[in-house]
């Protein structure tokens, strides 16, 4: 276009030079801006992310410790560590993976290898879309309606893992569909030629070719689970519970617990007088472990993909 | 076939748990609504004045003779926190889209994509914590404001929570559009940028979008970050330096304190239900949108 009808010629030699004529030239800057802007839109999304993660770390520095890890808080939550709400979240997180796990696999089962096409999946998978959508306070509205209140489990690490494990559901679901999609349809046929049944190709064939994609969903659920504070503060977690220092399992399926993230929002808004360290500290805590946890997922995923069979 | 009577119960055992498992979405979804419902409902229907309820401004649940249920200024929190986070998430968030997907080699849009998906995994109570302390200190250092917590805080912070989502779905509908439609467009000679406005954009218009209300969806039902970040206090704003309360953060700071099946604990689940249902909305447009790119 513009390169042709250029009569331009730096070098005035005669020969066209095709690269060098103004109509590409401003292309060439054009796209090279477009390209620089859009970096930028990237990088100013990443870059704030990596500052505030270094200063939380920074500003946290003076109190991490292995005994920050291991001690109880104690002088009304002004001093000592975060052993009652770190066991706390994990108490949440293994119960209702416990609970979540099973039903979400399943219900990926259901939908990858039983259901046929149609309506009736339609409407599970909008379910399921509307189920992720769900604002966390509305799940934790259901929870005390549902569990704590009509069940009459009372507010407890039960009641809230139950919370939890609802509303983690559609990323086990999700993640374990496409787990399953990716099993070659020629596996499963040579299963039902040698005479298995449904559920024996999906028992011995398509659950073991997926197992990786599946722990890879399962890992992103703990990190949800771990993380998330508005379903689980009116239907189990509490501001302070006094647990025995060095105790490995403080809690009862129906007591009431501490939780990292509803320990941090406590000592950062509702008790006066904290000292800065503590919630800085608490911040990263609850950050490394859910960041760890979902490294251990990229990591998995990457490995696995780099060594898949077909 | 060698299969005993046990093993062939066993089986259809199995199957009926699976396919229970398979609707257990359907009925969640509507075991949420009904038991929400079911806490407000009383009070939905006997005593609550639903003009009152969307265009008072007065929300006095708990004053002692003229109580109020009014949750506009509520509305408006919520609304002008979403839509300022939007108008900062959706330009980047669709820009950074376009550039992992059309500017980027296959290992650094690797990369970006684990990066995005870390961002996304950051807890909302420690994104809450951020706004409190580092982006607090920000604002009233640039700005002269006296506090820091207001809908400018609680803007950048759910942009930066909601972006995540608008980046891999808005990827995800920029990967849809077929490579043949580049490839024509590179072969009449068009830039990278013509390739994108006149091709790329028009062809994932739908599919960008629907990232977009995704990311509202997601805006409008966080909860703790914007407990923690807006200030806190019921106002019609008149700037984004004034503090806001939204309609999640509202739930959050008082069911605590409502008495089991008080007024204002019916109150308090009638806001869930509206939450749920502008969600609901939110959600389903979105799909649908979807559904119509991949249906042509």
């Amino acid at each position: 276009m513009s390169s042709v009808e250029s009569k331009s010629n730096p070098k005035g030699s005669g020969v066209r030079r095709f690269a060098e004529s103004a109509g590409i030239r401003r292309k060439f800057r054009q796209e090279a801006m477009v390209k620089w802007l859009l970096a930028g839109a990237t990088g100013m999304m990443l870059v704030p992310l990596i500052l505030i993660i270094a200063y939380l770390v920074f500003k946290a520095l003076p109190i991490l410790s292995v005994g920050f890890l291991l001690d109880n808080p104690v002088k009304g939550m002004r001093e000592g560590g975060v052993w009652a709400p770190f066991v706390g979240t994990m108490y949440l997180i293994v119960i209702s993976l416990a609970i979540a796990a099973p039903i979400g696999v399943l219900a990926a089962v259901y939908l990858n290898e039983y259901a046929r096409e149609g309506w009736f999946t339609r409407i599970i998978n909008l379910a399921v879309i509307n189920l992720a959508g769900v604002p966390s306070i509305v799940h934790a509205l259901f929870g005390l309606g549902a569990f704590v209140l009509f069940a009459g489990l009372g507010r407890s690490v039960l009641a809230a893992s139950l919370t939890l494990a609802i509303m983690t559901l559609p990323v086990i679901i999700a993640s374990t569909k496409e787990a399953l999609a990716s099993v070659p349809m020629s596996f499963r046929q040579a299963c039902w030629n040698v005479g298995a049944t449904r559920w024996q190709t999906i028992r011995h064939i398509v659950l073991p070719n997926s197992i990786s994609g599946i722990l890879t969903g399962i890992i992103l659920q703990v990190s949800r689970a771990a993380g998330e504070t508005a379903p689980i503060m009116f239907t189990g977690a509490v501001f302070f519970k006094k647990v025995q220092q060095g105790d490995m399992f403080p809690y009862g399926l129906l007591d009431q617990c501490m939780a990292l993230s509803m320990h941090l929002f406590t000592i950062s808004t509702q008790v006066p007088g904290v000292p800065m360290e503590l919630p800085y500290g608490t911040a990263v805590v609850l950050l490394a472990t859910v960041l760890l946890v979902n490294i251990c997922s990229i990591v998995l995923r990457v490995y696995l993909r780099s060594r898949k069979k077909w | 076939m060698g299969r005993g009577r046990l093993e062939i119960i066993a089986e259809s055992l199995i199957e009926w748990v699976i396919r229970l498992c398979g609707i257990s979405a359907i009925i969640f979804i509507f075991a949420i609504f009904l038991f929400v419902f079911k806490e407000g409902a009383e009070f939905l229907f006997n005593e609550l004045d639903l003009t009152e309820f969307f265009f008072s401004k007065e929300w006095y649940p708990t004053s002692g003779y003229n109580k109020r249920y009014g949750v506009l200024a509520l509305i408006v929190g919520t609304g002008s926190v979403t839509i300022l986070a939007m108008l900062i998430a959706v330009p980047f968030g669709l820009g950074a889209a376009v550039f992992i997907s059309e500017f980027c080699g296959p290992r650094l849009k690797e990369s970006l994509k684990i990066l995005i998906e870390l961002l996304a995994a950051i807890p909302s109570v420690v994104w809450g914590f951020i706004g409190l302390t580092v982006i607090n200190q920000l604002i009233i250092h640039v700005f002269n404001a006296p506090v820091g917590l207001n809908i400018l805080n609680g803007g950048i912070i759910l942009a930066l929570m909601s972006v995540p989502i608008i980046v891999s779905i808005g990827e995800d509908a920029l990967k849809a559009v077929p490579d043949s439609y580049r490839e024509a467009a590179v072969a009449m000679g068009a830039t990278r940028w013509q390739l994108i406005r006149r091709v790329l954009l028009p062809a994932a218009k739908n599919g960008l979008l629907a990232a977009a209300l995704l990311g509202v969806g997601r805006a409008v039902g966080e909860t703790m970050a914007v407990l923690m970040a807006t200030g806190h206090s019921v106002n019609m704003p008149n700037s984004v330096l004034d503090s806001v309360r939204t309609l999640t953060a509202t739930i959050a700071a008082e069911l605590g304190e409502a008495p089991v099946n008080s007024d204002h604990y019916q109150v308090l689940f009638i806001i869930g239900l509206l939450l749920f249902s502008i969600t609901f909305v939110v959600n389903m447009t979105a799909d649908l949108i979807v559904r119509g790119v991949r249906k042509k």
